[in-house]
């Protein structure tokens, strides 16, 4: 059995990988047969031999040698010796192996001239060549290359186009997506999503969108609008949506000015949004805007049934700003690239004070908070506008949050990939512009990102109500940097189908022209991989979605748990949601409506328009006191993992997600421990139950004993051997040591307490 | 999981803001079992009327327990969900109160404060405040822990779980090194040390003398736990008394020169001093230490940093400030961080780190100290064995743990804890114990296989430190217990834990032999329990459904195996009835299409 710690002084055992000092390497090994694992479409740039790789788990003392290649992709690392290693990986990525970095991925980066760590920046490229290049990536690796041993000139043009392709702006048409496509031709598309699950809705037909208003039951209040065909009246919309006002109105400002559904609540009200008008100077045009959106709401209040109460939300003035986002984001994100084991132990001592001044979490934390609010109103069957200037950042965002909240069915993973296919990408969300992949700098905003760490935070509370894993979530948002699927490459549906057709032949190709999603994993991972997306701890749903149930067969985990019932609606009845005792505070407020259309109309306009001014809504301390009534009402009663699953936003509950920001840091690795092993042990578990069935089935079927070899179970100790940090950093050393704190001098100072006899103070008797 | 356990309580009786005196420690507890039943006693609703009061049910009492004073109109001033009226019974053992408006009687817990104001008249306030007094700090008044009072009878006699001589027998020792020593048989030796000690075996009785005439309170270098391939060691102590004269002692050179030697693995002996380097260097002043580089050839000494009980004990008064009754919303990290307790849990942990690695990957032997070598040096040597050993990590070995390295060495827990004692600035309570509990707690976080015993367990020891319902943490030695014959007046917690091991089995356990685990150190991945700090606090209440889920897919499991044994028992049977004509046996491994 695997002793954890034996050996671990000598590595007496021959390993696949030879650990070479820099000072061992001899010029003449050059290896040129090392060839890169090419895409279709994908071109060698340039390429230098003789690089040296550090490892940062062996406190950058030591690396491999091999070759840095630049394509028109990514940037690859060759060497002898890693790819024997690369074979042994139980997690692969089809498009990217273990030291291939898409040029997009890229985040910083540093030049080590004379141990000092300079930025590179295009276009002040010394002429000195650096002995080190440091690259920072945005899924938190980091790579450090030794280039003394290679080539003056190699090394310098090498820099110089990493530098240039990673740094200097681009246009759409030269994202490799377009090379990669047209030169695999009639490239085949994958199933979208994975294999034998429901397939994901990709709400680019009327009918995906008339399902869903049937499947929450919003049927009868909205209807399909499709005057959008071909984008006749707003490039900023899609071809088809939901709303209940006419295609005129729809018209007069381009989509502008009025709800667009997202979702309706059981109850009968619903989820919408809406984009707010631009500023005007014009006196008139602001009046003409005031009564447009008066009448819009009402029109909205009349088409629903029982008098529902409608409530505006003005999301600009209670969220920080998407300059904030991303101000804390680059903060926060700094905090997870150590460049040594001595950086980490300094940082590790002020770890939580430095955490809190990123203010990310705070950020996650406001964005649950008004989510809760939110879900409070949809349960209080009072139906909530949410408003944005562009109705695609925090709208998309704090809309799709609410329904992960409350819709069990996008929990799961075809439903969360529909999901944000209905509010992200048919949502208009700039994809493009946020994740600034052509690096005009000035809107990268991670929302999307955001959104995901949300989702986490639920996830991490409520562990068995989603379908997938955190492995998912990570491997979904590291997806956005590589440049290939459609679902991240466009600022609008619009843009995505005007740029994937080819002018010039347009009618011959323009189906094989077709991006992949990012939803076909196919194109990324093998099926072995994508059972990572697995949570095996789901509590699959005996209730199905109506339109979709025969489909849902083959959960290849799950499935042996799950009690197949046919044709029961998907959505929750309602006294499954929970009844609330209504908070008498909620209710002797003035009617929302009311005070909406008469005296409180500037006002909104007002807020419409400058966007500084508070709501209208109670303020700030009496909605969290509700907040928190609404909360402990419903923690009161037991959890319905299948129901409403309110997340708790105190301090203390809100994570770091770990798998994400510390999984390439090996001072952080737990060596045979982490979250990982109990999903491991219950997948363990899933198997064995599984191979019990079949051997009941069998025993039923046929009566005849089985063979008593299959009987044992193989242990699956494998789990002793991941680190916390899989599927992403496997162990490769054969020894493990105890990641051993740096003493650095405390910063603690206890004042008189040090003064204090120690516990020995009766040692005077002696 | 009715987490919800047992109590003990720092309570503050507030009544019509005349008195307001801190009551400190309060033993109202109640195990688990019961407080369940009491929650179903009070599912009837009881009428608000203030004449049928009297008809309201007593607390169910334990074995041994009596009511004492009852309070009828009390309000209870809870923080998360506003006042509430009701009773307040005290009894031998507890305070308990009893609401006429919600169903959850009310029990005191140790991060809590409770408030309780009283609308009554002067007598009975008074005398429901001296029960109280009386009740909740026995030994001030000089009555009996209630522990001695109570005897529930459970199947297993927890005084038995420990066993020195089979623990000692389970390591491999006795040895051709090491022997077991009767020297301490009466305590003689040291009267904080247990009375079977094993020691190297060719120093003789006047040497051992020798060695603790120079260890402060003569706790000489004993062995806590010896690894099985390499018979490096890790020994205990304290402090040497070097004084500020830098003496020397000969003997102990002598005898930590044998310890080494005894480990042909290693020609070096670290020596981890668990105290911050100008703590060591300020105790000379006082008589104390540490070895000398030079005195002690092939010694190497190694501070770890760790700070002293005064200083822990202030970490958790600002922990307590900062979780109960409110938390800060958006400050929270940063106060987390002035409060240090995670830092010191962290130091403990590294530190409990470097001694495990030294032997198992530097196959070399140890020798632990602080000042006293019952604090600190337990923590250490207690983590660093868990870490090492996987024995320890079930439920059985982690009491062994706890009787041997914190009870029978000596830790003070009467002192540390200050059972019935109603002093509670003494200076000499400290939450060395519960800095041990939440490292281990932190393990279990960071390897959720590894342990038989899940986060209940330690809730319930940690419940159980404090309630004097068992004798198991009473007193401050063995030589006390034994004076007292603690086993036969009062009832092991290991008894209670033992007789229903269901409720603290950690369903995902593996067990794994031989695994090492190394736990990382870092504040990026320790955490605040809060599943015991702010268990209070309704917002927080834990979440178990992973281990339920859990639970039920080991069901679901167990049920299947049931089902195939069933199975193939009938048609092996069958198949029996009809072997003489099926022939060799091994046909079934091609299975044969042939439908019944």
């Amino acid at each position: 059995m695997l002793s954890l710690g034996s050996g671990g002084g000598k590595t007496a055992k021959p390993s696949f990988v030879s650990y070479v000092s820099p000072e061992e390497i001899k010029k003449e090994n050059v290896n040129d047969e090392l060839k890169p694992h090419l895409l279709p479409g994908e071109l060698v740039i340039c390429e230098a031999n003789t690089v040296v790789k550090y490892s940062r788990e062996d406190s950058l003392q030591r690396g491999f040698y091999g070759k840095l290649v630049c394509t028109n992709f990514k940037i690859s690392f060759l060497s002898a010796e890693q790819l024997l290693d690369e074979v042994d990986q139980s997690y692969r990525n089809k498009l990217m192996g273990e030291n291939d970095i898409s040029l997009h991925c890229v985040d910083q980066i540093f030049g080590v001239y004379d141990d000092k760590k300079k930025p590179l920046l295009p276009g002040a490229v010394k002429n000195k060549i650096p002995e080190k290049l440091l690259l920072y990536c945005k899924d938190f690796r980091v790579f450090h290359f030794g280039l003394t041993y290679t080539k003056e000139e190699d090394a310098k043009r090498l820099i110089r186009v990493i530098v240039h392709h990673c740094l200097n702006p681009t246009s759409l048409k030269c994202l490799f997506a377009f090379s990669y496509v047209g030169a695999a031709g009639g490239l085949k598309v994958g199933p979208l999503g994975i294999e034998g699950e429901p397939p994901t809705i990709m709400f680019e037909t009327k009918n995906d969108w008339r399902d869903e208003l049937d499947r929450t039951g919003g049927l009868l209040t909205y209807r399909i609008i499709s005057s959008n065909e071909n984008y006749k009246i707003s490039t900023r919309l899609p071809q088809f949506f939901a709303a209940s006002v006419s295609d005129d109105d729809i018209k007069k400002y381009k989509g502008k000015g009025i709800p667009l559904w997202c979702w309706s609540h059981p109850s009968g009200c619903a989820l919408l949004k809406m984009a707010a008008f631009p500023e005007t100077v014009d006196d008139n045009s602001s009046q003409m805007d005031k009564g447009w959106i008066d009448r819009q709401l009402q029109v909205l209040g009349e088409t629903h049934p029982l008098n529902h109460t409608i409530k505006t939300e003005i999301l600009s003035a209670t969220l920080p700003t998407l300059q904030e986002i991303q101000a804390s984001y680059s903060r926060f994100k700094q905090l997870f690239l150590p460049d040594n084991a001595a950086e980490f132990w300094e940082s590790d001592v002020k770890w939580l004070s430095v955490l809190e001044n990123a203010n990310w979490l705070e950020i996650i934390r406001q964005c649950l908070k008004k989510a809760l609010d939110i879900v409070e109103c949809l349960e209080h069957s009072t139906s909530v506008v949410l408003v944005e200037e562009n109705c695609s950042d925090l709208c998309c965002l704090i809309a799709s949050l609410v329904q992960v909240i409350i819709d069990p069915h996008f929990r799961t993973i075809s439903g969360f990939q529909s999901l944000i296919q209905k509010e992200w990408v048919m949502g208009c969300h700039c994809f493009l512009d946020r994740c600034n992949l052509l690096r005009n700098n000035d809107k990268e905003v991670s929302v999307f990102l955001l959104f995901l760490e949300c989702v986490w935070q639920l996830l991490q509370q409520y562990p068995p109500a989603f379908e997938f894993t955190e492995t998912y979530l990570t491997i979904l948002s590291d997806s956005m940097y590589i440049p290939i699927f459609s679902t991240f490459l466009f600022n609008s549906p619009w843009q995505r189908d005007n740029n994937q057709m080819l002018d010039e032949d347009r009618r011959m190709r323009s189906r094989s022209l077709k991006l992949p999603s990012v939803w076909e994993w196919s194109v990324q991972f093998e099926n072995s991989v994508q059972a990572l997306f697995y949570n095996p701890l789901y509590i699959g749903k005996p209730k199905l979605d109506r339109f979709r149930r025969t489909q849902r067969i083959k959960d290849p985990e799950l499935n042996c748990l799950e009690i197949v019932q046919e044709n029961v609606l998907d959505m929750p009845e309602p006294q499954r949601q929970m009844s609330l005792p209504s908070s008498p505070s909620y209710h002797s407020r003035p009617s929302p409506k009311k005070g909406f259309f008469r005296e409180e109309t500037d006002h909104l306009i007002k807020t419409f328009l400058g966007k500084k001014i508070s709501r209208w809504t109670p303020t700030a301390e009496d909605h969290s006191v509700n907040n928190r009534l609404f909360y402990e009402n419903w923690r009161s009663k037991p959890i319905d993992l299948h129901g409403l699953l309110l997340p708790l936003h105190d301090g203390p509950a809100l994570k770091i997600w770990g798998q994400r920001y510390l999984r390439w840091i090996p001072e952080v690795q737990i060596p045979g421990g982490g979250l990982t092993t109990t999903l491991n042990k219950a997948c363990e578990i899933i198997d064995e139950i599984k191979t019990l069935q079949t051997k009941v089935s069998q025993c039923l079927l046929k009566r005849q004993p089985s063979s008593p070899n299959t009987d044992v179970f193989t242990p699956f100790h494998q789990s002793s051997r991941l680190s916390s940090t899989f599927p992403f950093g496997t162990l490769r050393r054969q020894s493990i040591k105890p990641r051993i704190p740096v003493s650095t001098n405390l910063s603690m100072s206890f004042g008189s307490m040090e003064n204090l006899p120690d516990d020995e103070e009766d040692l005077g008797l002696l | 999981m009715k987490a919800r356990g047992v109590k003990e309580g720092t309570s503050t009786c507030a009544s019509s803001s005349v008195i307001e005196q801190t009551v400190h420690k309060t033993t109202a507890v109640m195990p688990s079992d019961s407080i369940s039943q009491t929650d179903f006693s009070t599912d009837f609703r009881v009428l608000r009327d203030g004449n049928k009061l009297a008809q309201m049910e007593e607390p169910s009492l334990l074995p041994g327990e009596s009511m004492k004073d009852m309070a009828k109109d009390v309000t209870y001033i809870c923080p998360f969900t506003g006042t509430v009226r009701g009773t307040l019974t005290v009894t031998s053992y507890r305070l308990y109160f009893k609401s006429l408006e919600r169903d959850p009687p009310f029990v005191l817990d140790d991060v809590r404060t409770i408030r309780f104001a009283h609308k009554q008249e002067g007598h009975t306030r008074r005398s429901i405040f001296e029960n109280l007094m009386k009740y909740a700090f026995p030994i001030s008044n000089n009555l009996p822990l209630f522990a001695y009072d109570y005897c529930e009878i459970f199947p297993e006699d927890g005084w038995k779980v420990y066993d020195p001589i089979a623990e000692y027998k389970r390591m491999g020792l006795p040895n051709e090194s090491w022997k077991l020593s009767k020297i301490n048989d009466n305590y003689e030796l040291c009267d904080t040390y247990p009375a079977i000690l094993v020691v190297p075996v060719n120093v003789p009785e006047d040497e051992l003398k020798k060695v603790a005439a120079f260890r402060s309170r003569n706790r000489i270098p004993v062995i806590s736990w010896i690894h099985p391939e390499s018979q490096a060691t890790i020994t205990r102590c304290s402090q040497p008394l070097v004084g500020m004269s830098g003496k020397r002692s000969k003997d102990d050179e002598k005898y930590l020169q044998i310890i080494m030697d005894s480990n042909a693995q290693s020609h070096k002996i670290f020596i981890f001093d668990a105290r911050p380097s100008v703590n060591a260097v300020a105790n000379k002043a006082k008589g104390g230490g540490y070895e000398s580089e030079d005195a002690y050839q092939n010694a190497e000494l190694v501070f770890l940093d760790i700070h002293n009980i005064h200083v822990m004990r202030e970490s958790l008064r600002k922990l307590k400030e900062i979780v109960y009754p409110d938390i800060e919303e958006s400050r929270w990290l940063s106060n987390l961080e002035s409060t240090h307790w995670l830092e010191h849990i962290k130091l403990i942990l590294a530190g409990a780190l470097r001694i495990a690695d030294k032997v198992e990957s530097g196959k070399t032997s140890v020798v632990v100290h602080c000042s006293d070598g019952w604090d600190r040096t337990a923590q250490l040597t207690s983590l660093a064995m868990l870490m090492l050993d996987s024995y320890y990590r079930t439920i059985r070995g982690f009491e062994v743990l706890v009787e041997k390295e914190w009870l029978s060495f000596g830790h003070r827990f009467q002192l540390r804890v200050g059972h019935g004692d109603k002093n509670h600035t003494d200076a000499d309570r400290s939450p060395v114990f519960l800095q041990f509990v939440d490292s281990v707690w932190q393990m279990i976080r960071q390897f959720p296989t590894a342990f038989e015993f899940n986060e209940f367990f330690l809730v319930t020891i940690l419940d159980h430190l404090y309630s004097c319902l068992f004798g198991t943490f009473l007193l401050n030695s063995e030589q006390q217990r034994v004076k007292e014959g603690l086993q036969k007046s009062t009832i092991s917690l290991w008894a209670y834990i033992n007789s229903q091991l269901e409720e603290f089995i950690n369903p995902l356990y593996v067990n794994c032999y031989n695994h090492v685990l190394y736990p990382v150190a870092s504040m990026r991945h320790l955490e605040l329990w809060i599943g015991y700090y702010i268990r209070w606090n309704p917002r927080m209440r834990p979440q178990e459904p992973i281990h339920q889920r859990y639970k039920e897919l080991l069901g679901k499991r167990a049920e299947l195996q049931k089902k195939v044994e069933e199975l193939q028992r009938e048609v092996s049977n069958r198949s029996a009835s009809s072997s003489e004509k099926a022939g060799s046996p091994s046909r079934s491994v091609t299975p044969i299409q042939t439908v019944i």
